[in-house]
């Protein structure tokens, strides 16, 4: 018999959004959960690479789990964002129809979004449309106006939860992949590249790798095929072009190319849709691109000024399934949450609300606590930033103006960047325009005298 | 003095505020000196003066400026050391350009506005970024810029790699390859598209026998491997794809001008050369600002950037000393292909000094044939050409024979 390095109660492996909001609630219940996470920091993986909006479920389909948790999530996020300081850029958003078929089918997209309880979605002509977003191309013929989609950040909210969860007594281990597992007299114990871990619970929250994880318990029932979505960033005057989220009318397969700001004062067009069995290797290439930019531009024209400032590719954790595959399995006191592509940053709070009570009813325990609030600085461009507002700040990074007291702050504390990926995702910091040209060689001197300590 | 704070010890006025203490900053800030204007205020946003130059390890600077040859740091030392006494701020952040030389800044002491009766706009060029290149592959850490490569060897010391691969060959991809001897790294190969160097020759000689780096021309990047680390680059030479091992990919050379403030402003962005449009006083659309050096254009030699700087400095003494600026309509330079871009992109007629009008233009392609300039239909000025792309094209006009101008075209004539 080995020997275990740690123990928990509850292991909930992979760190992405999902994995991050159920360790928080688990832990304001007192269980006191263990996440671990395979890369240097979390969000490493499918988490990384999402178009950050905050979606009401309008176009979910009907009566499923991911819509009841989208709503859930929705309403949940709305309720704690002040407390833990999360931006929310009220963008609205526009099912776009650029021709006679599309403009068809917009009825049908109303009537779907009041079926699915959102009842204050309606279809608004050419006129108005144009009035709210006067740079779209001539050719936009209508739209379908959803009041209550919205601009979030990806990367503060699931810190956020993490950090909520390690006050309440959660801990996190980083660099720890787990790769194997044995069930034995009711807990288990998992091999992991950080040691052996012993586990009352395991929450398999691996998304790009859930079904790999989930052999570790039972033969797995869906397979894990990455869906790359690559995104091109334009420089922020190019913000001003579009004021709602810019929506395609949607096929069976993907929700199609978006136009929107982001909460970083950009502006982002994507993802392309790309199925692949590469579970980490997130590439971008030059003709996908392009596509994206010429698509931009038949949109909204005058893109064609505007510089590209950014580009990258998210993996989404598609399964042959439509819906969330979550599952509790008692008798091997293990959770599955798989299969959470695009719509995880939204459904993540109410994922976390069903796993919590398929976990209360499982394995019982747990009484909330009186939240301990875990506020993160703020990185949206739409709120006062700490350059704008704060003496004695020293800026680093000069083109998203990130300040040497953010780096400095992410950097330590109780929950420290783990990664330069980790920082940049804390601060912004050479994810600008220039990429790194002026401050690179700062911030990573920065970084890895901060890692090696 | 209820009511202070730190912010009001330091003048948030001045004749002539200067924004960039690269070689155009400092020179013009210097040029005003020696004229005797004193009430000049430098904005830098780095923690020390010198601009692009204090990273330049290597020879090639001010032999026409100060009449010996330097090395980078060097230079920029002695550009700093011109403008002693003048009031040099550095660690100070620019946020936004506002009309009538109102400059909206942040330093310590937290965001104030400083203004200037002239504002100089000194801000530089960089190069572009993997993201702009739209080059194929995942986010692997081991590529960048020379910009960042330099800061790190000749600021910090440091090595970020052992046998990395340069994209690019122009002056500075040869540049980049001093900086590697310097950490006493040989790339393994320097990667052009074109069939032959961008630079000057014998940049890709140098490159081959005395440091020992193979030059590959006609050779495409077409993707970078790795995840977390580079590990490899895909080239396509013409016959299939070949696999390059190596650890870094240093992106040289592209450089565009470092406009982030202007194009939010309302000054107005020429779409040729990326920079604010000017006139030939080097006047923007808003009589206040001027502007010189790299943010003109992106890249060109600091010593160019000097004389830009210098040039200036004559212009704002003659604004300041007349203080209503012309009432002519400015009248647009046009061009069109292969002309990539001409600067001065436009001209006040009025033109009361004699003082000859410079004019710098590029070409998209390799061209030959003739260049003229005419004014109002009828060919004023005219020469053969034979350019290449990267290669600044110049030439003057004595100012009278733009005098009266309502049309102005620059056009080559191929063949």
């Amino acid at each position: 018999m080995t020997t275990s390095v740690d123990q928990a109660g509850i292991v909930i492996i992979g760190g992405g959004v999902v994995g991050c909001a159920i360790f928080r609630r688990l832990a304001m219940l007192g269980l006191k959960p263990l996440l671990l996470e395979a890369g240097g920091d979390i969000l490493s993986g499918a988490s990384k690479g999402n178009s950050a909006l905050l979606h009401t479920g309008f176009d979910a389909p009907a009566d499923s789990l991911e819509l009841a948790c989208m709503q859930a999530g929705h309403r949940e996020y709305l309720e704690i964002r002040d407390r833990l300081n999360l931006p929310l850029v009220e963008s609205t958003a526009l099912v776009v129809a650029w021709d006679d078929e599309q403009l068809a089918k917009l009825p049908g997209i109303v009537e779907k979004a009041h079926h699915n309880h959102v009842a204050d979605v309606r279809q608004i002509d050419r006129n108005d449309l144009k009035r709210r977003e006067p740079h779209l191309a001539d050719h936009a013929l209508g739209a379908v106006l959803v009041p209550g989609e919205h601009i979030i950040d990806p990367w503060s909210a699931p810190l956020a939860y993490v950090q909520q969860g390690i006050a309440h007594g959660g801990r996190v281990i980083r660099r720890c992949r787990v790769t194997d597992g044995q069930f034995d007299k009711g807990a288990w114990t998992l091999e992991t590249t950080a040691g052996t871990i012993a586990a009352g619970i395991v929450i398999n929250t691996s998304g790009n790798y859930g079904d790999i994880v989930e052999t570790i318990c039972r033969p797995s029932p869906f397979k894990v095929t990455p869906r790359k979505g690559q995104f091109v960033v334009f420089d922020k005057p190019a913000a001003k072009l579009a004021q709602a989220i810019i929506l395609p009318v949607p096929t069976e397969r993907t929700k199609g190319i978006v136009i929107c700001r982001t909460a970083f004062g950009n502006l982002l067009v994507g993802p392309t849709a790309e199925d692949q069995e590469d579970r980490a290797l997130a590439e971008v290439d030059e003709a996908m691109l392009r596509h994206l930019i010429d698509k931009g531009r038949e949109m909204i024209p005058a893109l064609a000024q505007q510089t590209v400032n950014a580009v990258y590719a998210g993996l989404r954790p598609a399964t042959q399934f439509k819906d969330y595959q979550i599952e509790a399995l008692p008798e091997r006191r293990w959770v599955t949450v798989a299969g959470i592509r695009s719509t995880g940053l939204t459904g993540a709070l109410g994922i976390a609300q069903h796993v919590t009570e398929l976990h209360q009813r499982h394995f019982g325990g747990g009484t909330m606590a009186e939240p301990i609030w875990t506020p993160v600085p703020n990185i949206c461009e739409y709120r006062p930033r700490p350059y704008q507002t704060e003496a004695g700040t020293d800026i680093v990074c000069h083109c998203e103006w990130v300040t040497r007291q953010e780096v400095t702050a992410a950097l330590g504390g109780s929950f420290a960047a783990g990664d330069l990926g980790g920082l940049k995702r804390r601060t912004r910091c050479m994810m600008g325009r220039c990429q790194g040209f002026y401050c690179g060689a700062e911030v990573t001197r920065l970084a890895e005298s901060a890692f090696a300590s | 003095m209820s009511g202070a704070n730190a912010t009001s010890m330091k003048p948030t006025s001045a004749e002539v505020v200067i924004i960039g203490s690269g070689p155009a900053g400092l020179s013009c800030a210097r040029a005003l000196k020696q004229a005797g204007l004193k009430d000049i205020i430098i904005l830098e946003r780095e923690a020390e003066a010198g601009g692009i130059p204090r990273h330049c390890g290597h020879s090639g600077y001010g032999l026409r400026e100060f009449s010996r040859l330097m090395q980078g740091p060097d230079y920029a030392r002695r550009l700093v050391d011109e403008v002693e006494g003048l009031d040099l701020r550095t660690r100070t952040t620019v946020l936004g350009l506002k009309p009538n030389g109102e400059v909206r800044v942040t330093d310590t002491h937290g965001p104030m506005t400083v203004a200037g009766n002239k504002v100089l706009l000194a801000l530089g060029a960089r190069e572009a970024p993997r993201s702009a290149r739209l080059l194929t592959g995942a986010r692997p850490q081991g590529i960048m810029n020379t910009g960042m490569l330099q800061q790190m060897v000749y600021l910090q010391g440091r090595k970020p790699f052992q046998r990395p691969v340069v994209i690019g060959t122009e002056l500075v991809s040869f540049s980049t390859l001093v900086t590697l001897r310097h950490i006493g790294v040989k790339p393994v190969a320097m990667i052009e598209a074109n069939d032959r160097i961008t630079a000057r020759r014998p940049g890709d000689l140098i490159a081959r026998y005395l440091l020992g780096v193979p030059v590959l021309l006609d050779t495409k990047l077409i993707r970078i491997l790795g995840i977390d680390r580079v590990e490899g680059i895909e080239v396509d030479r013409g016959h299939g794809v070949e696999r390059i091992v190596c650890d870094g990919v240093i992106l040289t050379g592209r450089f565009r001008p470092e406009t982030a403030l202007v194009v939010p402003s309302e000054l107005v962005v020429d779409t040729g050369t990326r920079g604010p449009r000017i006139d030939q006083n080097m006047r923007c659309s808003d009589p206040s600002y001027f502007a010189a050096g790299n943010v003109l254009r992106g890249i060109e030699t600091a010593g160019q950037c000097f004389r830009e700087g210098a040039a200036a400095a004559g212009h704002i003494l003659a604004a300041l000393r007349e203080p209503t600026p012309s009432s002519h309509t400015l009248i647009p330079v046009r061009t069109a292909a292969p002309l990539s871009y001409v600067y001065p992109q436009c001209i006040d007629p009025g033109l009361d000094t004699d003082r000859p009008v410079l004019f710098k233009a590029r070409v998209t392609q390799a061209t030959r044939g003739r260049l003229t300039v005419s004014v109002n239909g009828q060919t004023v000025w005219a020469r053969s050409i034979d350019a290449l792309p990267e290669r600044r094209i110049g030439w003057q006009l004595p100012a009278g024979r733009l005098r009266g101008a309502e049309r102005i075209d620059v056009n080559i004539n191929e063949g």
